[in-house]
This record gives structure tokens, sequence and C-alpha cells, in this order.
């Protein structure tokens, strides 16, 4: 069975806001250290902001492509991180509330984050980077599978 | 609610109030300390004038104190329609409560020294909401109506009719005062209260050697710190020693046909039953003074609220099965409410010899074992804790690994249920083999659910 990912535009709503906060660095260190040192210390600052910059992309782009999630018979299986590696099953009998929510950024492309909850607090099964009409339609779904399937505490 | 009725008629579906001595037992300790505080404060040096405005101070808060409770007495009513409890409450805010009782997790009765002396029992009855209002609280009953109340719900929650007699229960363990008491006294706090005496004692021991005058004064100034630290330490678990046997006092349960009963307290008695079915997860605990022992804590969860809002209260809300028994008798309960599972594991479960390069110190203790019903999981090196989940009541899985784990090929398998954080951990297993028992528990959990109902 094939993991389904989340939508590419998650990609570009991840590249935005590390693109603005990256500038914002850049802002900063480059003025604060020309003004501190002179030049030499204006290109050290954007060298450093921009190694910044570089590396959050590639660990960026790892997290975002670790994301998966697969509907099976009668469970959801979501997977993620880079360095630790997490995967969670829950089961859909067991699933209380569903919720969707969308930032300002991911409103922007049209994005939405479905979260499931269970009786129990640890449990963290979050599909980020949905477009917000497929995660609605997930919702949906999984609170009709739920309620097809719930059972008692 | 006369006294002498074999059944409050609050049962039977009218409105009723609480006990119409409640609001003496729920401003009793409050007015008590008020007064303690009003007198000393009163008689303490002041002038008259200021004095006449403490006393006055002292009786507003007094009169406001009981006002309150007796208001809150007045607008309360309850009663059980159906199969449900409904509370109404509050002056200004009205509360309606609803609780279905085919949902109730756990029935408490819990009799605090001054409801005692008055013959009265609060209920409260353990819902798995979330909210602020939690538990259903019927403060005060009649013991008489408390323990016809519980008797209701605990047979409206087994889905019997409701003027289903109690039944009886028969005796299944006690736990002796004297052991519980030295059990209380064995806590790991004593090896913090030895490391500062060492400290305190080096510091006194180093500090005539010291030369100069002002270290030596330096030193000394220390070491009295250090000492009046030592003593609100002690203090602190005087008093934890202290609440911890009076809560536990008497320890007995037993086995009724709904459920288990608990028994304990020593000023105030609780009684809690807990229904078969609700239990979420049995773990067994052997702290580390205890061990020379052989003595172990075994405790129950059923599903209540993730985090409680005071650390007493979650003390308080611990189900215990036995809060100090002998590792044979801890063995015996746990096959008691879960039978066929494993108390404490063999070294068969371990994962992998590598595993040790990640937890050296608790490699000893890990162990995961599990058949068609239960999950059971080892973990702790201080305090190895063994935990006892049914796989009908496993709500997620979680697989997790870090980079030093996947350079092992290990990875942390975690098994959450519905009940306040304790996690059965399968910490470190092979990779290939963690994989397998994530798809493996699904499995299992999902047929055990599926016979469960």
């Amino acid at each position: 069975m094939q993991y389904r990912r989340p939508s590419p535009r998650m990609w570009l709503a991840r590249q935005t806001v590390l693109g603005l906060t990256s500038l914002l660095l850049l802002a900063i260190l480059g003025v604060s250290g020309a003004l501190l040192w002179g030049v030499p210390g204006g290109l050290a600052g954007i060298g450093v902001s921009l190694a910044f910059a570089v590396t959050s992309w590639l660990v960026e782009r790892g997290r975002y492509r670790s994301w998966g999630y697969l509907e099976r018979d009668e469970d959801l299986v979501v997977k993620r991180g880079l360095l630790f590696r997490r995967l969670t099953v829950v089961p859909f009998g067991r699933m209380q509330f569903v919720d969707v929510t969308a930032g300002p950024v991911d409103r922007l492309y049209d994005l939405a984050t479905v979260q499931l909850h269970t009786a129990a607090a640890a449990t963290d099964a979050r599909i980020p980077g949905l477009r917000s009409a497929d995660a609605a339609q997930l919702r949906d779904r999984l609170a009709t599978l739920g309620e097809a399937r719930t059972s008692g505490l | 609610m006369p006294p002498g009725s074999s059944q409050a008629p609050a049962l039977a579906g009218t409105w009723c109030r609480l006990h119409p001595l409640s609001p003496v037992v729920r401003i009793g300790v409050t007015l008590g300390a008020a007064l303690v505080a009003g007198v000393s404060w009163v008689s303490g040096d002041h002038s008259s004038s200021g004095r006449t405005v403490d006393t006055l101070v002292v009786a507003a808060l007094a009169v406001i104190g009981v006002a309150a409770a007796v208001v809150s007495w007045l607008v309360t009513r309850w009663r059980v329609v159906g199969d449900e409890l409904q509370v109404d409450t509050g002056l200004v805010y009205r509360q309606s409560l609803r609780f279905p009782l085919r949902r109730v997790q756990a029935v408490d009765v819990v009799a605090p020294l001054t409801a005692r002396m008055l013959g009265l029992a609060e209920v409260r009855i353990v819902s798995a909401g979330t909210g602020h209002h939690q538990h259903g609280r019927l403060a005060y009953l009649s013991n008489q109506d408390a323990a016809a109340v519980r008797a209701q719900l605990l047979a409206l929650a087994h889905g019997l009719a409701a003027e289903t007699p109690e039944p009886p229960a028969f005796p299944l363990f006690r736990v002796e005062n004297g052991r519980l008491i030295a059990a209380s006294l064995l806590r790991g706090t004593w090896l913090l209260v030895l490391v500062v005496i060492a400290v305190g004692a080096t510091v006194a021991a180093v500090d005539p050697a010291g030369a100069a005058g002002t270290v030596r004064q330096g030193g000394t100034e220390a070491a009295t710190s250090l000492i009046s630290a030592l003593a609100t330490g002690l203090l602190a678990l005087g008093l934890d020693v202290a609440r911890s046997v009076n809560g536990d006092f008497d320890f007995t349960i037993g086995q009724a046909p709904d459920g288990l009963r608990l028994h304990r307290g020593l000023l105030q008695k609780r009684h809690e039953t807990i229904p078969y079915g609700r239990i979420q997860a049995v773990r067994l605990i052997q702290p580390l003074l205890w061990r020379p022992f052989g003595w172990a804590r075994v405790e129950l969860d059923v599903a209540r609220q993730p985090e409680a809002r005071h650390q007493g209260e979650a003390r308080q809300l611990a189900h215990l099965l036995a809060p100090v028994a002998t590792l044979d008798q801890a063995r015996w309960l746990v096959a008691q409410v879960a039978p066929g599972a494993p108390a404490t594991l063999a070294r068969a479960g371990a994962p992998p010899r590598r595993a040790w390069y990640r937890a050296p110190l608790s490699y000893h203790y890990l162990s995961a074992w599990h058949d068609d019903r239960w999950l059971v999981t080892q973990t702790g090196r201080v305090r190895p804790a063994t935990v006892i989940v049914p796989l009908e009541k496993v709500q997620s899985i979680r697989l997790s690994s870090g980079p030093l784990l996947r350079a092992l090929h290990l990875a942390d398998l975690r098994i959450d249920t519905a009940g306040r954080r304790w996690v059965a951990a399968a910490l470190c297993r092979d990779a290939d083999e963690a994989t397998a028992l994530v798809h493996q528990l699904g499995d299992l959990a999902w047929r055990a659910r599926r016979l469960s109902w």
C-alpha cells in the first residue's frame, strides 16, 4: 500500500515562511554587522543568514518529504519526522473527534491541517498540508468511519 | 429526604436537595480555619481600633462563607431519571449537568472527617469527559442514601434494573497498616536528604580548616542555611508520609459482581467502586528502597481527564490496587484483574543486546510481552514499572526512532490508552520486529475490541 502525501502546496507554504524569516534574519544580521564592523561585518552577517537559510531549507524539505498517511480498513496510519521518525496508528473506532485547522499562511495557499483526537492525551495523529477541500473530505470520511466503528471506553 | 426511607425519592425521579447538613460540612473546615486565624489575629498586639476592624473583617468573611454554602445548598438539586443523573446547580451561573450512567467509569463515596461526624458522605461519579466538571459530585448525602445511590448508579452502569440490590462483596486483599507505614517512610526523598546532610557535613568539616576568618564565617552561614533547608525538607517529607498513610490506612479490596470495591482512609474514608471492563491499565511499580524488602505497589487506571489541576488531586484520583504488597501478592492481585497476563516479565522478552548502548542503565529491566488479550511492558531503572494494557482498550500505537536508535536498527513502541498518562512502552525493540508488531498489535486490538462487544 502506498502512503498518501500532503499537497505540494505545503512545500510552497513552508518555503514562503522560510523565505520570509530568512529575509528578516538577513536584514537584521546584515545591517547590525555592517553597523558594528563595517563592510566585512555586513558580509559575515549575510553569510551566516544564508547558511541558516540553506540548512533550514534542506531540513524543511526532508521534513516535508517525510509526511505520509495511509487509510486502511480499520485504522489510519500517519508517519512523519526526518531525524526523529514517528509512526502513529489510530483505529477508526477510537477517534473521539477530528478537527481541521488552518493558519494564515496555510489559508493563503488554501491548505489545512487535519488532527485526530482519541481519548488518550498522548495520541499525536496530525496530517498537515492538505488542500482545504481534501481536508474537509478526509474529515467527513474519518468522522463517518469513526461513527460506524466506534466502541466504548 | 426523610432518614430511614429505603430509597431516596431523588432516585425515583423527584428533584431533591442534598442533605440539609451539607453546608455545615462544607463550611466546617474553612470556618474552623478562619476562626483560628481570626482569634490569633485579634488576640495579637494591635491597637483597639485596629482590633475592631479586624474582628469585623473576620466576621464579614465568616458570614459570606456561611451564606455562600447555604445558597449553594439551596440552589442545588439532583435526581436520577431513566439512566441519567441530573444535577442543577449555581445561583448566578446556572449549570445543568447530565451524566449518562452507562458511561460511568467509577463511583466513589468519600467521607471527610467533618462529614463522618455528621453521618454524611459525598458521592463522586467519574466519567471520561474532559470538561471542568468531569466529576458528578453529590456533596453531601446521608450514609444510607450515599450507599443506595452508589448501588443504583452501578446497577444502571451495568445495564441492570435500578432496583437491583447491591451485590455483596467478598474480601480479596487487605494491607497491613504496619507495612503501609514502613513503606511510606521508605521514600526516595531520603536519598536527597542524605545528600544534603553529606554536603552540610563536608562544609562543616572543611570550615575549621579555613584559615581566614571571613571564609570561616561564610562556611558557618552556609551550614546554617543548609540546616534550615533540611528542616523544611523534612517537614514537607513528614507531611507527605502522613498524607499517604492517612489516605491508604486500612486498605481493603473486595470483589463484587459489579466491580472491585476499594476501602481506605484514616480520617477521610473513601469507598471506591470500579466496574469491571473499565480498567484501562494496571501498573506494578517497585521503588528503589522497597526492592530489598520485595515490596511493590499496584495501581489501576480508568479513563478520565488527562491532567488533574492539582498534584494532590492527581494523587487522590489514582486508583490503587495495593499501596504496598509483597511481589507474590502483587502478582496474584494482577492475576485477579488481568487474568492471563504476567505481572513481571522474564528476560525472554528483552530487546536485543545492542539496545544496551541506548539504555545502559535500564536495559536490565526492559522487556515486552503480548498475547491476543494483553500487552505487558517493563521499563525503568530506579523505579522499574510494569504496565499491563488490555488490547481492547488501545487508543493508538506509536512507533518512533531517533538517530541513535536508527543507527542501532532499533525503535521505540508506545501504546496509549484512555487512562491518565501511563503509556505502555516497549523500548529499544528491533526495528523490523517493532514494525511488524505495530501491525500485529493493531489487528489484535481490533479483534479484541470486536470480541468485547
